[in-house]
């Protein structure tokens, strides 16, 4: 059956968690607007407690919207919470295994959570542990498992009821770079076979390696959406100078880039300077031309860098805060 | 329900045969220890305050209830926490799974528990001649009753519970006194007389009567119908409770 509906549309989203004792009213999101269509890859952006989380469980039909609306495989989640559940995959933050259990005995529970025959489910699950590389590991309890084979294994577990669109909260974090290469080739692996895919991150080389299209949110809002590309191009500038500076100098070194020209000449997205606790980004067309005016300056770095803008720029641009505080 | 279930079932196999081994054991070492040691005690120094039973006769099914409720409440309660905060709930919220059936399959299994480790408990008050015959059968449902009487509130409750520590809070400021006034180790007639009537309202006094009259031979249709009500609305109310309160922890 082809349909011509997304296959996620919100309207106007919103999640109020109302207040309990002392914790005030929270707005975890705040009116947002998206479609996702058949074998995209979807990736929402944002700093920590921006309301991704809450966006994906809504979503998963797992907490209820506060206002707007929401159609998720043209149902209805409020409604048709189990259905809509049967046919999505979800890896969540925290993997949520069972360690007690062996790694094949969590795929079989899972499955039968769904309701599928043990038959199809044995057969599926031999599948599912080749895909995710744990062959020789499907005997072992899972508490002997590395953080990476435990991540490949929740995703494993979600596919069991070859779902129309998988679910990824922050597939990757807390992960060593090799496992996270490992993943993003799996996640890539399951791109290509035309599943679609939602997932939040903070990491940017992450959404740009698996995201077609990209919304960043912060507080609970959209700040802006396109492809990885279209936004480092409409936000960032072509190149940007990192400076590093010894402890003494840093301060008025900051002052001085801040008034100078490279903070105020060139186009909107261009002539900026950005303080970090660690360091400063001047953002430019030219780096080398930018670090010669600051050597003209006097200025001396310990250290400068002059790379291409990425997705973290975009979002240093959008919010004036990095992602990862 | 029957898939939550079988989950609880699938990893209570791994544990089982211990499982076991401290359900007979417990028994035996109370029995032992309080029934035969403090019982000689008792049944030379004050044999008519105990209704004419030997002092083992009548601890024996007020233990039961007592270790019924012991273990109920702490499978509902701790059980519950752990598998809401970061354990089998977690993994199974995303399925097309209703928090209601969580709840419910959960329930099943500390019921299944308390039946096993109740029926462990009779078969070593049978071993001692403290019981027999049919009345063991209705034993054995009155000390599950009572555990399904505590095990369902204290889910309803335990399901929202981020921190254990209040969970042993709990336990020592609830579930601890309730053995010492619901007539476990004595009569609540002995009891100061203002103070009594505290203790028929005490949800623990109804299942260590229930279980006492059944293990005794003493039941009566109507004692036995008030406390099967009273436990019966207990683990109904509390599992109603618990629909709601699964469905707020789980689906925020």
């Amino acid at each position: 059956m082809v349909s011509t509906h997304p296959l996620v549309e919100a309207r106007d989203l919103t999640k109020v968690y109302p207040a309990r004792g002392s914790t005030p009213e929270f707005r975890a999101v705040d009116g947002i607007d998206f479609a996702l269509e058949r074998g995209e890859s979807f990736g929402l952006l944002g700093p920590n407690g921006a309301g991704k989380s809450t966006t994906m469980r809504m979503i998963a039909a797992t907490s209820p919207i506060s206002g707007g609306s929401l159609r998720v495989l043209g149902m209805d989640p409020m409604k048709q919470g189990p259905e809509i559940r049967a046919r999505l995959g979800v890896v969540t933050q925290d993997d949520h295994l069972d360690n007690e259990l062996t790694v094949r005995e969590n795929l079989h529970i899972y499955g039968r959570y769904f309701g599928l025959p043990r038959a199809v489910i044995r057969e599926r699950a031999t599948r599912l542990l080749d895909f995710a590389q744990l062959q020789e590991k499907a005997g072992d309890q899972v508490e002997t498992l590395s953080g990476g084979m435990r991540r490949r294994l929740t995703i494993a577990r979600s596919l069991i009821n070859e779902p129309d669109i998988l679910l990824l909260d922050e597939p990757t974090t807390g992960l060593d770079p090799q496992a996270r290469h490992i993943l993003w080739d799996r996640l890539f692996q399951l791109k290509q076979q035309g599943v679609t895919l939602i997932l939040t991150t903070h990491y940017m080389d992450e959404a740009e390696q698996l995201c077609d299209r990209l919304v960043v949110v912060d507080h609970g809002r959209i700040v802006a959406q396109g492809s990885p590309q279209e936004l480092i191009h409409r936000y960032a500038t072509r190149e940007v100078l990192e400076l590093r500076f010894r402890l003494d100098e840093r301060d008025t070194a900051a002052e001085k880039l801040r008034t100078s020209v490279l903070a105020t000449g060139g186009t909107d997205a261009e002539g900026r300077v950005e303080l970090l606790p660690d360091r400063v980004l001047v953002y430019t067309a030219d780096g080398e031309a930018a670090l010669a005016t600051v050597h003209a300056m006097s200025l001396t770095p310990l250290t400068a860098l002059v790379r291409r803008a990425t997705l973290e720029d975009v979002f240093l641009k959008l919010t004036g805060r990095s992602l990862i505080e | 329900m029957l898939r939550v279930f079988r989950y609880w079932v699938t990893l209570y196999r791994r544990t089982w045969r211990g499982s076991i081994v401290i359900n007979v054991l417990n028994p035996l070492l109370f029995l032992i220890g309080i029934g035969a040691g403090l019982g000689a005690l008792v049944d030379d120094n004050a044999p008519a305050q105990i209704a004419g039973v030997s002092y083992a006769a009548f601890f024996a099914p007020g233990m039961l209830a007592a270790a019924a409720m012991q273990n109920a409440f702490l499978e509902g309660s701790a059980g519950v926490a752990r598998a809401a905060g970061f354990g089998a709930y977690r993994s199974a919220t995303p399925t097309p799974l209703r928090p209601e059936q969580l709840a419910a399959g959960h329930l099943l299994f500390i019921t299944f528990r308390v039946l096993i480790a109740s029926g462990a408990f009779i078969v070593v008050m049978a071993a001692f001649g403290l019981i027999g015959g049919w009345w063991a059968l209705g034993a054995l449902l009155g000390a599950t009753l009572t555990g399904v009487a505590f095990a369902a509130p204290a889910a309803a409750w335990a399901v929202g519970v981020r921190k254990l520590r209040h969970i042993d809070t709990v336990f020592r400021f609830v579930i601890m006194p309730l053995y010492m006034f619901s007539g476990t180790f004595f009569a609540v007639s002995q009891l100061p007389e203002w103070i009594r009537p505290v203790s028929y309202l005490l949800p623990l006094w109804h299942g260590v009567e229930l279980c006492r009259t059944l293990s005794l031979g003493t039941a009566t249709i109507t004692g036995s119908s008030v406390h099967i009500a009273y436990l019966l609305t207990l683990a109904i109310g509390g599992f109603l409770v618990a629909r709601v309160t699964y469905r707020r922890r789980l689906h925020p």
